[in-house]
């Protein structure tokens, strides 16, 4: 499969499904299919409001089968950029919205011989795409849910049927992560999605318990491409271009009809290495050695950004 | 209008391959500059580029019924050219889904996908195959899914498997190898497998190579050209094989140069895989004889010009020490010494006759 740009879809469906949670349903734009999506799987979701545009990442639901439809939880949170918000005030149904094609940070492990899926709040919804992969691989499994008691029953219904191996733990009947997590097989791995104290509880709870470090996920939208916004200033064009949040400095270059040299556009060929005339730039690249990287003289567009607000390139 | 395939060309006995004028003009040209050092020279396998080849996500030619035919003749006498791990199922299935969608989107006169739920039907018409079966039900299909579908396709194919911040060459279909064994290598790491290269390990080649493919994501697969040389069109260049093929090269003479010896390309493409989060590398293979290189003005001046500033480990590595002086000096002959273009395109549109 070949993804180029973006995927043009449309909202077919928005559910409520608590007072604080939606879920969203995306249709390819004009029928067909969406690309097959990896159990775990996240997109980044462009949506134009009347005045700013928002990019947020969202893990789907759906399962890896299911290509005809793309789905998303979100809550609306009230410490949001904003995204949140717009999706549940704004969207009803029938808006155009961008996906990206979606991206795989939170794989499940192809050699593990048993999977413990632990979850708190909202960060339940990778694990809603794992389970019915788990299930038709005949994986051996058990899927903990930490949520508030008056979440529970909600929680319940989207994991459908308890079988012995899904268990939701409301806030008055919540088991200590030893007890999950004490005395399972060799050749176990442990996945978490929360909030950070959940997440940090049970790498830590897992370590202390001899499980290996290869066995211990956490769920992160990763430091892919984006960061702070900085600005660009170019000697030779005598350009001043503005790096987005999610745009990658070459990406910026492009935009603004700069020719800038580039190949693999991963950090890794070393063909897109600028010299840098001011600024410090956060390098991300895997061409440099420790030597440039603390002269901080040459940058690689396609990933590095700027530690400092803007950047003077010999370009 | 479709392909026109020659499916009696053979890559063994009496080697009847050849190559159409259409299919040296689209060869992949592998030599951008006058010289050559290994690098990270990877790039996104978008549908376009210099060459035609580049066009499709696998690249399907003449050569197709041929090479499908030759592949089974090689898993007939050796069925452990074809080996997966058991926990590569699911990039079992993605391998095949990822095929069939490609060549039946690609290519619709010639290959058909059609899909209701998991009950899929497939129609490969150039290898007279009508399969329908049950998506994730190894049952349905006369063989496990990813030697089913690589059986119809072109080229060599590895499944990596993503631990433990490295790849793991997992299971792989490879009959038609530039002198690499998959029995030896399977299970290997990244470092591993590559462990025989010479030069680039010390340039860093590998260790920035798999910090790239670990971040690889899924729909946008990246390609690089690899090369090498081989006496006559043969296909199969295993070192299981090496009594078959190694005594060929010292059958080259000043006469027959221009006919025994072939220059041996590979379309490499990386693509992520989704339910398994592997990646699938697939290792086309194109070859082009001299004497049709030598039709193509920039392509016979620029490859000696490599062949005559290859440094000696690389010389060595490639195996080609027996002859390299032979075709230096034929193509030196003809070179005089002009500036070429960059890049590998093929700077003309038609051929003149052999010479």
């Amino acid at each position: 499969m070949i993804v180029e740009g973006k995927l043009s879809a449309r909202v077919v469906g928005v559910d409520t499904i608590s007072p604080t949670l939606k879920r969203f349903r995306f249709a390819p734009q004009g029928g067909g299919q969406f690309p097959t999506a990896a159990p775990g799987a996240h997109i980044l979701v462009t949506l134009r409001g009347p005045d700013r545009v928002w990019k947020n990442s969202y893990s789907l639901v759906t399962t890896p089968e299911q290509r005809d439809q793309y789905a998303i939880i979100v809550r609306r949170a009230d410490a949001s950029r904003g995204g949140s918000h717009f999706l549940h005030d704004v969207i009803t149904g029938g808006e155009a919205v961008e996906l990206s094609a979606p991206a795989s940070l939170f794989p499940i492990a192809s050699l593990a011989r048993k999977h413990i899926l632990i979850s708190g709040g909202i960060g339940l919804t990778p694990f809603l795409s794992y389970v019915p992969v788990l299930r038709s691989r005949k994986a051996t499994f058990e899927l903990h849910q930490f949520c508030s008691e008056g979440e529970a029953g909600v929680f319940r219904d989207l994991l459908g049927n308890e079988d012995g191996r899904i268990h939701v733990h409301g806030s008055t009947s919540r088991p200590a992560l030893d007890q999950i997590l004490a005395d399972q097989p060799l050749g176990t791995h442990v996945y978490t999605c929360g909030p950070d104290r959940l997440m940090e509880g049970v790498a830590q709870t897992a370590r202390r318990l001899g499980f290996p470090e290869n066995a211990i996920h956490q769920e992160s939208f990763g430091a892919a491409t984006g960061g702070q916004p900085f600005v660009v200033r170019l000697t030779r064009s005598r350009k001043t271009i503005e790096v987005g949040e999610t745009q990658t400095l070459l990406e910026a270059l492009e935009a603004a009809g700069v020719e800038a040299p580039c190949l693999c556009r991963g950090g890794a060929c070393g063909v897109c290495l600028v010299p840098v005339v001011d600024g410090e730039p956060e390098h991300r690249d895997h061409v440099l050695s420790d030597a440039e990287r603390a002269e901080g003289r040459i940058i690689a567009t396609c990933v590095s950004r700027a530690k400092s607000a803007s950047l003077v390139l010999d370009l | 209008m479709g392909i026109q395939f020659k499916p009696t060309e053979t890559f063994r006995g009496d080697f009847s391959y050849s190559n159409s004028d259409e299919a040296v003009l689209r060869f992949p040209f592998p030599f951008a500059e006058d010289k050559y050092m290994y690098s990270v020279n990877m790039e996104p396998h978008v549908r376009k580029g210099p060459c035609p080849v580049f066009e499709h996500a696998f690249d399907v030619d003449e050569h197709y019924i041929a090479e499908c035919h030759e592949r089974a003749l090689v898993l007939e006498s050796d069925p452990k050219r074809c080996q997966v791990l058991p926990h590569m199922m699911a990039a079992q299935w993605d391998t095949l889904e990822l095929i069939m969608e490609s060549l039946a989107t690609d290519y619709p006169e010639h290959f058909s996908l059609t899909r209701d739920g998991d009950n899929w039907h497939w129609i490969n018409r150039p290898l007279n195959t009508d399969q329908r079966f049950v998506f994730g039900d190894p049952s349905t299909l006369p063989r496990e899914p990813f030697e089913y579908i690589t059986r119809q396709a072109q080229g060599d194919f590895t499944i990596q498997d993503q631990r433990d911040h490295n790849l793991y060459v997992d299971g792989g279909m490879v009959t038609c190898q530039a002198d690499w064994s998959l029995e030896f290598d399977i299970g290997m790491s990244f470092h591993e497998w590559h462990g025989p290269v010479p030069l680039a390990h010390d340039i860093g080649v590998f260790d920035r190579a798999l910090q790239y493919l670990l971040r690889l994501q899924y729909g946008q697969p990246v390609r690089r050209l690899n090369w090498t040389m081989t006496v006559n069109p043969r296909m199969d260049t295993s070192p299981e094989n090496y009594p078959d093929w190694g005594p060929d090269k010292l059958t080259v003479t000043p006469e027959n140069v221009d006919r025994k010896v072939h220059l041996r390309v590979e379309l490499q493409t990386l693509f992520r895989l989704p339910r398994s989060n592997g990646i699938l590398f697939g290792i086309r293979c194109y070859l082009i004889s001299l004497q049709d290189l030598e039709r193509v003005t920039k392509w016979s001046k620029r490859l000696g010009r490599v062949l005559a500033t290859l440094p000696p480990e690389l010389v060595e590595y490639k195996g080609i020490a027996r002859y390299r002086d032979m075709v230096v000096s034929r193509l030196a002959a003809v070179d005089d010494g002009a500036p070429l273009s960059l890049g590998i395109q093929p700077d003309q549109t038609s051929l003149p006759p052999r010479r």
